[in-house]
């Protein structure tokens, strides 16, 4: 075939023997790389980043509610670290991660040679860095970061600085990279499944990522117009947000929750699926109930487009909206509870050993759960009146992003790290972190709910008096989860290094194409379709 | 024909020059928007960037398309693909399109007294009357004339609904192979695309001109401005595809098998028509 | 011996009390701890509802809890691999499928239905018997009494601001105290108008049970009765800027006679200011009052010692308005400047008040321009 010739030569220049090759040397080999693996760890690697970022700025926030009175920061200050905490760990760190989780395992668990479009997988991640360069920025700049809180209410968010046309186009473009991202993940799973590889034969982390993919498509680009339209209100004279003009203020919080509430589920649903592959390993018996886990998925989905006023009971909707939003919410803890009781169901009568993976995915059913039914507590809507813009909503929220999405995540890093590096990581130390880091992030965050229903509004720098003891153990608790990960630090750069070598089923109940392959994983695999049962 | 191994390109340099280009342009944008009158420089050299990425980039995949070493899956990858790209850009329009609505349906009517806005009107906007269209209560803008729907909106319907036939037109040449068919039928795609285009920069003209309606004419502004103004440019960029397909066509790529770029565009130009047709009844006409 | 019963139980009671606050004080003894765990049931209609609506969903989410994670521990518990037990191999089973389906759905009837009751109570406004109209401002609240014909704004109390960043401990109800308290009658409907000149905030006292967004260009409703006369503290729960948490709300509830007098006494302090802003004032009493205004109207921006925080707030200290012309020093003041924090003053202080602030500004925070101006020629400038 003649077309070689054609063909650019950087490019195809290792083509033709790509069956035996490895990678590029070089650092050029991470910037131009199309390799799935490769561009999961940068994403997860970015991710982790991200992670000590915004939690150095979470401790920002901790160190000055340590006490009251304004010690450390002004106020104009904190509320920048709380926008830019919030920013950054949900864009950089949480979403990032699960991305690298999907590159990574989506091929090998489906058994493909790699993403369907490799090219666009690389700039998914390449826009990333840019886009954080561009957000992070604004903190240098006149008046700083953006400090309306991450969800960038107008018309408060319109009295920013120089850093609002900044914030506003890192957010395009973090957009864009999460829609391409998501794209490349929906056409893998739905065109490179190995023959053999039904859609209802699929792990089930592959069919949380198609549907949490389907969410970021679906949500993302609604987000995108929102921050256009602050754009024009602030340059270009439009007002979407003004009453004087017939616009509404509270129309930014309807686009903005439209896309937000999918957001919060495309933050947890992949970490629902991680915890659906490890508990069966561990527990030594099949997934219970894999068909209602994808329907149970997929209502969730499906719901999560219809409660979004949920987050906006105070705003002053009509009693009929109020209903109608209380209920659909209300009706999410029905196919997640689905969920819970199979995990349950997964580990009863099975013959559980406990490694790491498996003690942060049984921390995370139950906390998450803690932060579920404080969830179903903030959707009636009598009681949120109450707890709305206090501290018990930021408990919810921090149960079910860090002791849910995170520990997830961190689940799926010790289950899986394994296979990446070829290397077992140290059990010993994994265990402490496990215990460092849930005994700690209990001490942080749940007397938040004491402080909430106690009356203490959240995104304040000082409160009442009568708020401070708790704000101290909560500081505490900080404190100590924020260290802890340094020794998770410590524990994954300690495998990358070497280690107990690890087999190719790495754990002894596993089951699926990842742990057919060597460890580490090779460069290419499944080059050749495997053969699926 | 096809190679039985699913093609993985080694290594790409488009992805990161794109990132460079597309952050040097909305990077000096937003420089621009705060007032720093270099940053239109910086802009320029994005856009530039950006723009030559993409001839870069397409122009590697038209090579390696042309030699046929995409095989089947391949091709079903990018049809997945542009079909995922075109439903986020229909959730794009979709948060426009629910300000519009939202607007037309609760705020005004509230701010002139409707439902729960009894207070609101009597207390804050007395003399406010729910219209549709409206500049609000306090009259951003002034007085302004509307947009109707029966002169040049009508007509760009007629236009554009034209092109959507006769890019079909194009595609039963292709598909028969008949190739001056599918040229002939691009060609008068694109031309009236860009008529499309030519004569909605007509409307803004006299918009601004003759009728005081502007992008700062309230809510009925905002709207009408931002829903027409980002049809206008997916117009623009789907005629622009067509053409380069239409090139690409006049140089002999594609044949009845084979001619997915042509089809990745005309669906985006169906896209584009849909979109339109929504425009049309909800801002213009309603 | 007879056993009394109810002395036993004063004691239990005690016992446990006791108990409570050594275990609180313990870890560290504050002066001020106050281990609050949970809401408060507060003195509203309203209010009780959402704490008997949180408290029927705590108690439904601690059983459901206890089943689940008990379920969850027994079975880590006995079925470990380290207990010799081997894997069953089952997984699914329709019946317990939609049982845990069909369960949770009527749990969640039975939570909708008081929750659902309770809300239409809550938000029906009518047949009210008084109206406040409360604005929201950067960052203090305007309260209108429509039928009452009184009109003030309330704003963080001076004590509080000093102790922000000095002792917050050596202040009653640091940050929680205002200038101007609202005062409601107890027992009688209120019907609450909410709006916001700037930015959204929202209204919020806890012990009244609800909040509400004010929003600017809109009007939100909310209706409270108070059943028991005594000083209720909130504070504004809608991010809305810098001081954002330094916007307290205090509602004294008292008798209605106590009411009208506090609203005679009222028309008699409006009418003395009026009064007041006729004659002319000593440089004196100008700074005295200036410095009130300024620590509760312009320190929160422009800072106490008049450093402002550059580059978002100007310094008054040496700055070119506040040392130069008195004209425009006035504009500046009573007009604002658009697109900034920097509000219009002349709807928000009286002549006299602007008078005071204006020649504070002047003569003190390191200036010393040595004029003044007169209530008389703030009027002449409206
Ligand atoms: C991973 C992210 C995540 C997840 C999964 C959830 C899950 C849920 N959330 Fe949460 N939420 C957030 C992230 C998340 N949330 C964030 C970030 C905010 C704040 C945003 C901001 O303002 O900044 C927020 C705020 C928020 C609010 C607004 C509060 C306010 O501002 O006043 C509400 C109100 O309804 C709510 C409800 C719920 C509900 C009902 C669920 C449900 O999905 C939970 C369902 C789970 C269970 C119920 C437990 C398991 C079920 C069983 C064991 C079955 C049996 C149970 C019963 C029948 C009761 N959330
Ligand atoms: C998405 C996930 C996510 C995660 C993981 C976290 C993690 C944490 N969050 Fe976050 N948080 C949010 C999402 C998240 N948060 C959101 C959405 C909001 C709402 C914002 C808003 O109101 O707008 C919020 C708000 C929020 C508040 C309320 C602020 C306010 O209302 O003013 C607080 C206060 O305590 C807080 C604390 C913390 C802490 C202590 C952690 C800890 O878990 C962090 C742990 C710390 C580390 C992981 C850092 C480790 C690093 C070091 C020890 C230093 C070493 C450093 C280097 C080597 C560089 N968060
Ligand atoms: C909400 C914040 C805020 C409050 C409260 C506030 N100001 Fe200002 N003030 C500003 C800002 C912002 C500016 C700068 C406006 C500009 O960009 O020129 C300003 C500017 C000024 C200036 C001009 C300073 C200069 O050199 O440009 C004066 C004088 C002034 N304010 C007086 C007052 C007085 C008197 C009060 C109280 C009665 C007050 N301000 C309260 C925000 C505030
Ligand atoms: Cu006013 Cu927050
Ligand atoms: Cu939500």
């Amino acid at each position: 075939m003649s077309a070689a010739t054609t063909r650019d030569a950087h490019d195809d220049a290792h083509h033709d023997d790509h069956h035996h090759h490895g990678p590029e040397p070089g650092v050029m080999r991470w910037v131009y790389t199309t390799n799935h693996k490769d561009i999961g760890t940068l994403y997860l690697v970015f991710s982790f980043l991200m992670l000590l970022l915004g939690g150095l700025l979470a401790l920002g926030i901790r160190t000055e509610l340590w006490s009251p009175g304004l010690q450390f920061v002004e106020p104009d200050f904190f509320n920048q670290l709380t926008t830019m905490h919030a920013l950054i760990m949900v864009f950089g760190a949480i979403m990032p991660a699960t991305v690298g989780f999907a590159n990574w395992m989506v091929p090998l668990m489906i058994g493909a040679p790699d993403m369907a479009l490799p090219r666009l997988n690389n700039w998914s991640f390449w826009l990333l860095p840019f886009a954080f360069a561009l957000l992070i920025s604004t903190f240098f700049m006149e008046g700083g970061a953006p400090a309306a809180g991450w969800t960038l209410y107008a018309p408060l968010v319109l009295q920013g600085g120089a850093n609002l046309p900044f914030a506003i186009f890192a957010i395009h473009l973090m957009g864009i990279a999460s829609v391409m991202g998501a794209i490349n993940i929906i056409v893998t799973i739905l065109n490179m499944r190995a023959p053999g590889m039904t859609l209802l034969k699929m792990p089930l982390f592959i069919w949380t990522w198609l549907i949490t993919a389907f969410l970021l498509v679906a949500a993302m680009p609604v987000f995108a117009g929102a921050v256009t339209m602050l754009l024009t209100d602030k340059f270009f004279g439009t007002s979407f947000f003004d009453a004087a003009g017939g616009g509404d203020p509270v129309l930014f919080q309807h686009i903005f929750w439209f896309f937000g509430h999918p957001e919060v589920y495309i933050m947890i649903l992949p970490s629902f699926g991680i915890v659906s592959q490890v508990i069966p390993t561990f527990a030594r018996k099949p997934l219970f109930g894999y068909e209602s886990m994808v329907y149970a998925t997929a209502s969730i989905a499906f719901l999560s487009f219809i409660v979004w006023a949920h987050h906006m009971f105070t705003v002053g909707m009509p009693l009929a909206g109020e209903l109608f939003f209380m209920y659909t919410t209300m009706l999410i803890a029905v196919p997640t509870g689905v969920k819970v009781f199979n995990w349950v169901a997964t580990m009863w009568r099975g013959s559980m050993t406990f490694e790491t993976p498996m003690l942060y995915a049984i921390a995370f059913v139950i906390l998450f759960t803690l932060g579920g039914f404080s969830g179903l507590m903030l959707a009636i809507v009598p009681s949120d009146f109450q707890y709305h813009d206090t501290y018990f909503v930021v408990a919810h929220f921090h149960y079910v992003l860090v002791t849910g999405s995170l520990f997830g995540i961190f689940a799926g890093v010790y289950y899986w790290l394994p296979k990446w590096t070829g290397n077992m990581y140290d059990e010993r130390l994994g265990k402490w972190h496990f215990w460092l880091s849930t005994i700690f992030v209990n001490i942080l965050f749940f007397p938040q709910h004491f402080l909430g229903l106690a009356g203490m509004p959240r995104r304040v720098p000082d409160y009442a008096v009568q708020f401070a003891d708790w704000n101290m153990v909560s500081s505490i608790g900080g404190f100590g989860f924020g260290l802890s990960q340094l020794l998770f630090a410590w524990i994954v750069l300690q495998c990358c290094r070497g280690g107990k070598q690890a087999t190719a089923e790495v754990w002894d109940g596993s089951d699926g194409l990842e742990w057919t392959v060597p460890s580490p994983a090779p460069y290419h695999t499944f080059e050749t379709p495997p053969a699926v049962r | 024909m096809a190679e039985a191994q699913y093609y993985v390109p080694h290594g790409t340099r488009w992805p990161i020059m794109g990132s460079i280009g597309l952050t040097a342009l909305v990077g000096g944008f937003a420089a621009l928007l705060n007032g720093a009158s270099v940053a239109s420089l910086v802009m320029v050299l994005g856009f530039v960037i950006l723009v030559a990425m993409m001839f870069l980039w397409f122009g590697q995949v038209v090579r390696e398309s042309e030699s046929r070493i995409y095989n089947d899956q391949v091709d079903r990858s990018f049809r997945w693909g542009m079909g995922w790209f075109i439903f986020s850009e229909v959730c794009f329009f979709g948060a426009f399109f629910g300000a519009l609505f939202y607007a037309r349906v609760y705020s005004v009517p509230w701010l002139g007294g409707e439902g729960t806005g009894v207070a609101t009107n009597l207390f804050l906007w007395p003399s406010f009357d729910s219209v549709w269209p409206t500049n609000g209560p306090a009259a951003l803008g002034g007085a302004y004339q509307v947009m109707g729907a029966w002169g040049i909106p009508a007509l760009n319907t007629i236009i554009l609904l034209s092109s959507g036939g006769t890019v079909t037109w194009a595609h039963w040449g292709i598909i028969k192979d008949n190739r001056p068919q599918f040229v002939w039928g691009l060609l008068l795609t694109v031309v009236l695309g860009f008529l499309f285009v030519g004569l909605q920069a007509y409307e803004y003209y006299e918009a601004y001109a003759h009728l005081n309606l502007k992008l700062s004419t309230g809510i009925y502004g905002s709207t009408f401005f931002m829903l027409t103004g980002f049809h206008g440019a997916h117009v623009t960029i789907g005629a622009i595809m067509l053409t380069v397909v239409m090139l690409r066509g006049m140089r002999g790529h594609f044949d009845s098998k084979n001619h997915f770029a042509f089809e990745a565009a005309a669906w985006y130009w169906h896209f584009v028509d849909v979109v339109w047709l929504g425009l049309f009844i909800f801002v213009y006409w309603l | 011996m007879t056993f009394d019963s109810r002395l036993f139980r004063r004691w239990i009671h005690r016992a446990s009390q006791a108990a409570a606050g050594l275990a609180a004080l313990a870890p560290l003894s504050a002066a001020y701890a106050e281990w609050e765990l949970n809401m408060p049931r507060g003195v509203t209609l309203i209010s009780r509802e959402a704490y008997d609506q949180h408290m029927l969903m705590l108690w439904w989410c601690v059983g459901i809890g206890v089943v689940v994670f008990g379920a969850m521990f027994y079975s880590m518990f006995r079925h470990r691999r380290a207990a010799g037990h081997a894997a069953a191999n089952f997984h699914h089973n329709t019946f317990a499928e939609i049982v845990w389906t069909v369960i949770p759905v009527v749990i969640l009837v039975l939570m909708a239905i008081p929750a659902t009751r309770a809300l239409i109570v809550m938000e029906d406004t009518s047949e009210a018997d008084m109206t406040l109209k409360v604005t929201g401002h950067q960052w203090k609240w305007r309260y209108e009494y429509l039928e009452d014909d009184v009109d003030f704004f309330s704003s963080l109390a001076p004590e509080s601001r000093e102790a922000i960043y000095s002792d917050p401990y050596a202040t009653d109800n640091y940050l929680l105290e205002v200038d101007n308290e609202v005062v409601l009658p107890v027992g009688r409907k209120v019907r609450i108008l909410l709006t916001a000149d700037d930015v959204i905030h929202a209204w919020w006292v806890p012990a009244l049970g609800m909040k509400k967004d004010a929003i600017p260009g809109f009007i939100n409703e909310l209706w409270t009765r108070i059943d028991e006369p005594g000083i209720y503290r909130g504070q504004c729960a809608e991010l809305c800027g810098k001081d954002h948490g330094f916007m307290p709300i205090v509602v004294r509830a008292v008798p209605d006679e106590e009411y009208v007098a506090w609203v005679d006494d009222r028309h008699a302090a409006q009418e003395l200011v009026a009064q007041e802003a006729l004659r002319d004032w000593t440089v004196e009493e100008l700074m005295v009052r200036g410095r009130e205004i300024y620590i509760t109207a312009c320190a929160a921006c422009h800072q106490q010692n008049g450093q402002g925080l550059p580059p978002s707030f100007p310094a008054i200290t040496g700055s070119e308005i506040a040392t130069g012309p008195l004209d425009a020093h006035l504009d500046r003041v009573m007009n604002g400047k658009p697109g900034t924090a920097m509000a219009a003053f002349a709807q928000q202080l009286g002549d006299s008040d602007l008078a005071a602030v204006i020649t504070y500004q002047r003569n003190a925070l390191g200036n010393a321009v040595g004029d003044s101006v007169q209530p008389s020629a703030v009027r002449a400038a409206r």
